[in-house]
């Protein structure tokens, strides 16, 4: 297990260095900073200085070098709209997105699993053909529209749900179902067929030869089982969670990171953006982490499967 | 003679394939939305009652025919500029539906590529495009895909490689697993002794054994594609006005949503009834190609 937690932590090197040269390459291609930060009448002098002051009349690795060195002291450059540290700025919209991202989560593992599971089950009948036509449905459906449809729905038609804004739970309710629904669809779709391919095993037939209940040996013994698999997949869509996030941020006006990325790119504040991206970039790769550690402690297979 | 030699599988037989799909009434259902919306896109100019950005401004935010005040000279209403709806509806069908197969084919031809070549040769190559899928795949694509559109100029040709981006990494590791394991088959051992050249290797026996991947991948990309395209016009860094696409009306429909909902409504069912109808098509083309195959 140690071995397998070194080694997962080694891969992560590369992939958390490419995130920083990414978003170095972006700021280059950003164009010229003196264009964007000083006045249109500012003389060839005072840019010059800028650049001087700023090290971008350096060589590029150099100043990625820099650049590096200043994101691993916390350095993620100022923001020019809000004048204060970028990571700052993105840090205090972090909470509002984490609870957005969590009900959302938390609603489509509640609700997906016992979906997929009773559908298994009861596989071909009336209750699965609805139930995976309405989450082919839910898989089909824009994120950003399906938050249209339900402020159309929910608070235009009905006037029972705020539209937009944060702070109480009714406000809640709204963006967090819009952001489940793909999740949702996700992971009933994948509990099903996880569940019919264990529910074919050789264990499932000596636990029913034994005479134990059907509710026992589909809970306790096929269940269990199909759920490893699922943990691995949930990990990984967290990028996906959170790039619906921004659709459904944007939608409903919830005052989050992805909000605060697209106010930044208006106000063309791309130090904010850059924070951003690395700090969710950087939250995806350890979430992955964690989730393949994760999946190594399920199943113990894995553990010896790999070369540590 | 050659008996003792394992036989190359022969790729699946198009009429088989057509068969098992036939057996699918969804398949078939898919296969008619997403073709009525190609035949849709491709005679726009015949179709569509209006040009795309044909103003009438007595005719503003007129609502659907059937709606109080509606006129029948324009089915679906029209937007605060007096455009028709249904027009624009059908116009934006070539922009999105274009946009999103371009993106995928760019894709495809460099995701399968890198896929072959790094199955193939292995060693260095190998590892670097691993690598850069790896690193690719640490970011949520839609928060990458917005900042590189913000950060450069959102023109089409950005557009369409923001897009593929999404999408090479999927073709290149599928066809390198599928490399990896045909490779070890005799039939390229045969070949290799035969004193095949790579090229030949490549191209006669490799390729057409992960041509069904590839299909069946496609149809679901084609669909993401689409709600990515969407996603980004709908922020506005995706397609710009006036040229129309379903996320750039969807996003004029979001200010409009209280008092004119038939703006936010009819882009969204153009895009939802393209996607369900590829990906209920992929669907019964997974099963019918390759029904191990999960994509």
């Amino acid at each position: 297990m140690a071995n397998l937690v070194l080694s997962r932590l080694a891969q992560a090197v590369p992939s958390l260095l490419g995130v920083t040269i990414i978003a170095f390459v972006l700021l280059q291609l950003s164009g010229d900073p003196t264009q964007l930060l000083l006045p249109m009448e500012a003389s060839e002098e005072v840019r010059a200085d800028f650049r001087r002051a700023y090290g971008l009349d350096r060589p590029i690795p150099v100043q990625y070098a820099h650049y590096l060195l200043r994101l691993l002291q916390g350095d993620f450059g100022q923001s020019f709209a809000h004048r204060r540290p970028a990571m700052e700025v993105v840090l205090e919209r972090l909470p509002a997105t984490l609870e957005l991202s969590a009900a959302a989560l938390l609603i489509a593992v509640l609700i997906a699993i016992p979906t997929g599971v009773i559908s298994a089950v009861k596989r071909n009948s009336i209750y699965d053909h609805l139930s995976m036509g309405l989450v082919l449905l839910g898989q089909s459906i824009p994120t950003f529209w399906l938050g249209m449809l339900m402020i159309l729905v929910f608070a235009v038609g009905l006037h029972a749900l705020p539209v937009s804004g944060r702070g109480s739970f009714a406000q809640l309710v709204l963006p967090s179902v819009t952001l489940a629904m793909w999740l949702l669809a996700l992971v009933a779709r994948l509990t099903r067929s996880g569940m019919l391919e264990v529910l074919s095993q050789d264990y499932i037939r000596t636990a029913r030869a034994k005479g134990l209940a059907e509710v026992v040996v589909t809970t306790r013994h096929a269940v269990r089982n199909a759920l490893v698999p699922i943990v691995t997949v949930v990990g990984l869509q967290a990028g996906g969670l959170l790039g619906g996030a921004v659709m459904t941020e944007a939608v409903f006006a919830w005052p989050g990171v992805g909000t605060l990325v697209l106010e930044s790119i208006l106000k063309r504040d791309y130090p904010v953006v850059l924070a951003a991206l690395i700090l969710v970039a950087t939250a995806f790769v350890l979430i992955n982490l964690l989730v393949d550690l994760l999946y190594g402690y399920l199943d113990p297979r894995v553990r010896v499967g790999r070369r540590g | 003679m050659q008996a003792a030699v394992e036989q190359e599988p022969r790729v699946r037989g198009g009429y088989l394939t057509v068969r098992r799909l036939a057996r699918v009434r969804t398949g078939w259902f898919g296969a008619a939305l997403v073709g009525l919306m190609i035949a849709v896109a491709l005679a726009a100019p015949l179709v569509a009652p209006y040009g795309f950005n044909e103003m009438s401004l007595e005719n503003r935010l007129k609502p659907p025919e059937w709606l109080k005040g509606g006129t029948s000279t324009h089915l679906l209403g029209t937007d605060p500029l007096g455009r028709d709806m249904l027009s624009r509806v059908i116009w934006a069908a070539r922009t999105s539906l274009g946009i999103a197969g371009i993106s995928m084919l760019v894709a495809m031809v460099f995701g399968v590529m890198m896929g072959l070549l790094s199955g193939y040769y292995g060693g260095r190559l190998d590892i670097l495009v691993m690598r850069l899928a790896d690193i690719q795949l640490s970011f949520p694509y839609l928060l990458l895909a917005i900042a590189v559109m913000a950060l450069l100029k959102p023109s089409l040709v950005n557009l369409i490689l923001v897009l593929a981006l999404r999408s090479w990494v999927v073709y290149a590791r599928t066809v390198r697993s599928s490399v990896l394991v045909v490779n070890q088959r005799e039939f390229v051992e045969a070949a290799t002794a035969l004193g095949a050249s790579d090229r030949r290797i490549i191209t006669r026996h490799l390729m057409p054994n992960v041509i069904a991947p590839i299909i069946v991948i496609s149809s679901f990309q084609l669909a993401e594609l689409i709600i990515a395209e969407s996603s980004l016009s709908f922020l506005g860094l995706g397609v710009q006005p006036p040229m129309p696409s379903w996320g750039a009306m969807l996003s004029q429909g979001r200010e409009y949503l209280t008092s004119a909902w038939w703006l936010g409504v009819f882009p969204g069912i153009a895009i939802i009834l393209t996607v369900l109808g590829i990906n209920l098509f992929g669907d019964a083309l997974r099963d019918a190609l390759d029904p191990r195959l999960k994509v």
